[in-house]
């Protein structure tokens, strides 16, 4: 297929099946549950299309284009405010690609394990496959412009999700969530606003901008608002507390999609929007970001120890481990921003398998005070089996995807040779010791031990349920054993970065 | 021939692997015995291939040493985790004579563990996940003794540290084995840490992963700079090789990272005498004999090495004195052992004139005696759990004290274990006699008096423990009720079968000190042999073996319990192991938990979260003082209206 | 007759329509002062058309769109406050105050 109509159908085809469900009857969940399934799972077999389309087109682009070039691919522009010259612009390379297969997958389990959905069925759905859309809009956008319009278009329909569909203090953690977001919001909206009038070529095209040398003074002052802009989805101390609310509160997929995928759009606009367009302003800020992502790094995982409601240690890991995703950025060497793609491609799968898994036991015990549990291994095996290997995931154990990943960030990040680089890469070493704490603290107290009475009766996983969490198992392992495709494409994808960075 | 004997020595990884996936997702609910069939069969094939695989090596390698000068051998090797254009970490076969000799170490008692495993566990509702968890152990560990580079074995070393952690805690109902796993895990781990940080130095200055890279004269020279300016200027060289051997001392349970072995013991016996005594824990003296050369290369590392082996071989022999559980007794002696390998790898570096240790000589035998000592100890270390298993089996308790008079009930296993602990005390003929004493002869030849004397005198303790536990066991009568105390064949089979290389290793000396050897990076001269040495080693051994038989000979204690209430305060202290699990749990609960972990989750949610929400609420407070200007009323609106106008029309001018 | 006597007349009605609505409280007489703001409006329209504007038909057109606008306006606005009169029975404004903050 066309590779362009290809990315236009992979965010339309949501859009299409939100507004095909608000056809449907209201109390006829089967129908909207299955009209989502169909939807995420024909975009599951487009995105896998395109990535191997992708596969066949980079490895004839790298044999005969030099690697400094962009490498974006599947390039389609159409204008489309021709005042302020807004272009639907649209094309990927390697990291949007597999940002978009992760967005696949994470959704197509996300909507299987949201079966149980039983209030306001339509409405969950449609503003699950808006947002959706909005995700994958932001990866095909080479368009600033579209490109915060998408952004906005996947924050938003979090605070209803979150506040209508949660648990606990779900009316406050939405609306927490959603003005941090909105507020690093503005700062990103108010960066690419400067970016378009400095450069004073009327463009919002990401490729056009980089290669105009903004000047250091601006780049001083603009670097810093849209890196925290985007890093406040990305969970960036101290405007991380967003997190554990708001997954907490928020219900099964959309803590999957969220702690999956959405947050891996702010390390994304790091890398393709602050880090891309102002490599002197990285360079003139990076310590201080450092610092801030080192303390992310080591500060999510002490938190997570202390915690014992199981979404509250899941988020905190997430901050821990997207702290690692800036880190990978913040070491500016190759492999470090590698790293930071890998780890947000291995932390989307871990943190979705978590969440889901938590949603599933949680369905069951309804308890998630980890304390209360115990002995979950001998009524549940399967899942537990699974809580136990996605811990291991976290703790970055070889042969999962964590260490591939965080091999890289940590390889990456001493090969800068500065002093804080190499302090701050031990103290993010050690911090794998404390995940090892609290991880297995957490599988000891939920999987092993005693049972008590009152969970002798639960049962495993069923048929469907088994879908998701062996998918999210089977990615994991896969991007673990063999990790040198993804590292391959990465690689193509992160050169034109790194190139711009070291200019 | 040899060359497709090589091409496929994957396969023994492979089959056990392949063991791991079958039993696990397949045959997860199957019947016994087709898992011990698929189960005994498979590591049997493996350990076939493995013995191929090594009588290929002695003669295609080891037997050409014009061909191949180094002995070393790389199978297969490819590209798996490319950081970047010039660092790439591989997956290969490395074979040299270490890595030879320990698959062919772990496959046999693999094998043989498996075999007696089945009589073991074989009333337990989780049969078949043992034998898959097994399995994936000895995949593990093959892994990490035929890395190609130091990545791999990271990658491997995890592996066993999650094999370890599974086994550890196979009966997760049991609150104390969840504990014993989870804190062998993380004490581990936070060796694994530095183990890391190690990599990253030593791969970012030497520019490779592999170990033939590194271990080549280039990487010493390179790393050689030093590192942070002025007082805190250490050698790169030095820091990263310690850094490396951080995580043997984790893996080897050397002092005073050693509390995570004896509570890992809670696991099944099968599991201590293949993981926590014979394979995984030798782990880290493998590490340290595979970076060998670079280790030598460091004017400090050999000394550290040196002394935290000798320390930890005569803290962990006293300990074991005074222990009465019978695995505990064990695996104290096992870090014990471990500290003489340990050791021996670090009396290496000969001392020259004057103490110091600048001149960079090597005296080849502790290397030797080192990876000596590993194979010996391998098998009687092996065969005293599984004696110890069969004990524990056939009376239900572990307690020494309990026991006494079981020579008569399970006499195979009384005559094998006579063996291995006559073997362990380093008795002429026994294996252990030729390993210990290459070990002390080594020390002495390298001129490092004090680590020979503490050496020979933990030889003497060793002898002591070992007979302590065994009079007790079996000799006198009995000082509880048995029932139906029986030898099952599945287990007593092994037993006897390794009292084989128990008695007869001693042949391999010769082999062992002249050929397996390493290409260090500095050659040395020839060292005195002297004499008397095997003499006093002996006589110190009968010297202990003589004080068990007065203490405690024909199962009595009276006299033991007479000296216990001698030593005052002195006896609970060594009871307790110096209360050094105490402090840990004092750091880790006290500080760590509640110094650091608290007032950071206090932090986050008062302080972080308390700004977040003073945002909000100040915008709160705003919005309420401007909804006052909304009261409702129309007049006021309109009059509003119109001073606005008015001072628009002024302010406008 | 100027167009600055009927600009006057238009302001001095425009002032007694504001003086009606800040004082009234009822809520026909402001209905009334509207009106009488919305002729005052009328008066300047029809003056303009008719003294400078080059074709006066545009603005005599003005006046009578507010008078049928305003008619409208009317309507609707009786009919609200005779539901509300008959909800509140009352039609004082200061005591209608549900609109605010």
């Amino acid at each position: 297929m066309n590779g362009p109509l290809l990315l236009t159908l992979i965010w339309l085809i949501p859009f299409g099946i939100a507004l095909a469900s608000l056809m449907v009857r209201h109390d006829d969940h089967q129908r909207i549950k299955m009209l989502s399934l169909l939807g995420t799972m024909i975009n599951l077999v487009l995105v896998i299309t395109l990535t191997l389309q992708f596969l066949d087109v980079a490895a004839v682009n790298n044999t005969v284009t030099d690697t400094s070039l962009s490498t974006f691919h599947f390039v389609y522009k159409v204008a489309w405010f021709k005042i302020m010259n807004i272009e639907y612009n649209i094309g990927v390379d390697a990291i949007s690609v597999l940002m978009m297969l992760l967005t696949a997958i994470v959704i197509f389990c996300g909507v299987l394990a949201s079966w149980n959905v039983k209030e306001q069925v339509k409405e969950f759905f449609i503003l699950l496959n808006v947002l959706v859309a909005g995700v994958y809009g932001v990866f095909i956008s080479i368009d600033l412009f579209t490109f915060f319009l998408f952004y906005e278009i996947a924050v938003l329909p979090m605070y209803l999700l979150i506040g209508l569909w949660g648990t606990g203090k779900k009316e406050y953690a939405a609306m927490k969530l959603t003005l941090m977001l909105v507020a690093g919001s503005a700062f990103i909206l108010a960066g690419i606003l400067a970016l378009y009038f400095e450069s004073g070529l009327n463009t919002f095209d990401l490729q056009l901008l980089s290669q105009v040398h903004f000047s250091d003074s601006f780049q001083y002052w603009v670097f810093p608002i849209i890196f925290l802009g985007f890093g406040v989805l990305g969970a960036i101390f101290p405007f991380h507390t967003w997190s554990p609310d708001g997954h907490a509160s928020a219900p099964t997929a959309v803590s999957m999609l969220h702690a999956g995928v959405l947050m891996k759009l702010g390390g994304y606009g790091c890398l393709r929007v602050a880090m891309y367009l102002l490599p002197e302003g990285a360079h003139m800020w990076m310590t201080f970001f450092l610092i801030l992502v080192t303390i992310n790094v080591l500060y999510g995982a002490f938190g997570a120890i202390r915690q014992t409601d199981l979404k509250y240690i899941t988020a905190y890991s997430s901050v821990s481990h997207c702290g690692l995703v800036l880190f990978g950025f913040t070491a500016m060497t190759f492999t470090g921003l590698k790293g930071g793609v890998l780890q947000m491609i291995s932390h989307g799968l871990m943190t979705a398998l978590f969440f889901c898994l938590i949603g599933m036991i949680y369905g069951r015990t309804h308890t998630r005070t980890v304390s209360e549990m115990g002995g979950l291994m001998k009524v549940m095996p399967f899942l537990s089996v699974a809580f136990v290997v996605v811990g291991f995931a976290g703790l970055g154990l070889p042969g999962l995807s964590g260490f591939v990943a965080e091999a890289n960030v940590f390889v990456g990040s001493f090969a800068n040779p500065a002093t804080i680089n190499r302090v701050c890469t031990v103290l993010a070493v050690l911090s794998i010791v404390v995940t090892a704490v609290y991880v297995l603290r957490t599988v000891n107290a939920l999987v092993n031990g005693p049972i008590s009475l009152r969970f002798k009766e639960l049962t495993d996983a069923s048929l469907l349920e088994k879908v998701p969490v062996t998918i999210l198992l089977f990615c994991l392992f896969g991007m673990g054993i063999l990790p040198g495709w993804i590292i391959d494409l990465v690689n193509g994808a992160v050169h034109p970065i790194y190139n711009n960075l070291m200019r | 021939m040899a060359d497709f004997i090589f091409a496929h020595s994957y396969l023994i990884l492979a089959l056990p692997i392949l063991s791991f996936i079958i039993i696990g997702l397949g045959l997860n609910q199957a019947d016994k015995s087709v898992v011990i069939k698929l189960a005994i069969t498979l590591s049997a094939l493996s350990m076939g291939y493995a013995l191929l695989t090594a009588t290929a090596y002695l003669i295609t390698v080891m037997g050409q040493p014009q061909l191949y000068p180094a002995q070393t051998l790389i199978c297969f090797d490819f590209a798996w985790l490319n950081f970047s254009e010039k660092l790439t970490a591989n997956m290969g076969i490395y074979l040299d004579p270490i890595s030879v000799m320990m698959i062919v170490v772990i496959t046999v008692i693999s094998f043989l563990v498996n075999v007696y495993s089945v009589g073991y566990m074989k009333d337990d509702p989780s049969f078949n996940r043992f034998f898959a968890l097994l399995a994936l152990f000895s995949f593990s560990m093959l892994g990490l003794v035929i890395s190609s580079n130091i990545l791999q074995m990271f990658v491997f070393w995890e592996l066993v540290g999650v094999s370890s952690y599974a086994l550890i805690g196979f009966w997760y109902e049991k609150p104390s084995a969840v504990a014993a796993s989870k804190k062998a895990f993380v004490v581990t781990r936070f060796a694994d840490a530095f183990f890391l940080i190690g990599i990253l130095i030593v791969s970012f200055y030497g520019r490779s992963f592999d170990f033939q890279v590194l271990n080549s004269p280039e990487p010493a020279t390179l790393l050689s700079n030093s590192f942070l300016p002025g007082i805190f200027s250490v050698n790169i060289l030095t820091l990263s090789t310690l850094l490396i051997f951080a995580g043997g001392w984790g893996k080897s349970a050397m002092f005073p990272l050693h509390i995570w072995l004896p509570d890992a013991m809670e696991g099944p016996t099968p599991v201590s005498s293949i993981i926590h005594s014979a394979t995984m824990v030798v782990a880290g003296v493998y590490l340290t004999a595979r970076m060998f050369p670079l280790f030598a290369a460091s004017n400090t590392t050999l000394v550290v090495i040196q002394f935290i082996g000798a320390f930890t071989a005569i803290f962990a022999a006293v300990i074991a004195i005074t222990q009465v559980d019978i695995k505990r007794i064990l695996a104290f002696s096992t870090l014990s052992q471990l500290g003489y390998m340990i050791f021996s790898l670090g009396v290496a570096k000969v001392v020259t004139e004057g103490g110091h240790h600048h001149g960079a000589d090597i005296n080849p035998l502790g290397y030797s005696a080192a990876m000596y000592h590993v194979f010996t100890h391998a098998f009687f270390k092996c065969m005293l759990f599984l004696g110890a298993g069969a004990i524990i089996h056939a009376v239900h308790s572990n307690d020494i004290m309990k026991m006494g008079g079981l020579k008569k009930l399970m006499p195979k296993t009384y005559w094998s274990l006579l063996a291995a602990c006559l073997a362990i005390a380093g008795v002429f003929p026994f294996s252990g006699f030729w390993s210990k004493d290459a070990i002390l002869l080594a020390a002495l030849q390298s001129g490092h008096n004090i680590t020979f004397l503490v050496g020979l005198v933990t030889g003497g303790l060793t002898a002591f423990y070992m007979f302590r536990f065994f009079f007790l066991t079996f000799h006198g009568v009995a000082r509880s009720e048995f029932h139906d105390v029986h030898e099952d064949p599945w287990m007593t089979t092994p037993i006897v079968l390794l009292t084989i290389p128990t008695i007869s290793a001693g042949l391999l000396e010769h082999f062992f000190v002249s050929r397996v050897t390493t290409q260090v990076l500095t050659e040395s001269g020839h060292f005195a042999h002297p004499g008397w040495l095997p003499f006093v080693a002996t006589g110190v051994a009968f010297g202990g073996i003589g004080l068990a038989w007065i203490l405690y000979g024909r199962g009595k204690t009276d006299r033991a319990v007479a000296l216990q209430s001698m030593a005052g305060p002195l006896y609970p202290l060594v009871y307790n192991k110096f209360y050094i699990d105490e402090v840990y749990l004092f750091i880790t609960h006290k500080i760590i938990f509640l110094c650091i972990a608290s007032p950071i989750k206090w932090f986050d949610r008062s302080i972080v979260d308390g700004t977040m929400n003073l945002c909000g609420w100040l915008l709160q407070l705003g919005g309420k003082g401007v909804r006052l200007l909304q009261n409702g009323q129309l007049h006021f609106y309109l009059s509003m209206t119109i001073i606005g106008f008015i001072t628009l029309l002024f302010v406008g001018q | 007759m100027t167009l600055s006597h009927c600009i006057t007349l238009s302001l001095i009605l425009c002032a007694i329509g504001v003086y009606g609505i800040l004082t009234r409280r009822n809520l026909i007489g402001i209905l009334l002062s509207v009106e009488v703001i919305l002729n005052g409006a009328n008066i300047n329209f029809a003056a303009f058309a008719h003294f400078k504007a080059t074709d006066p038909t545009a603005g005599a057109i003005f006046p009578i769109f507010v008078m049928a606008v305003s008619a409208c306006e009317m309507a609707v606005a009786l009919a609200i406050i005779i539901s509300m009169y008959r909800r509140k029975k009352r039609l004082d404004v200061s005591r209608l105050e549900e609109l605010n903050g």
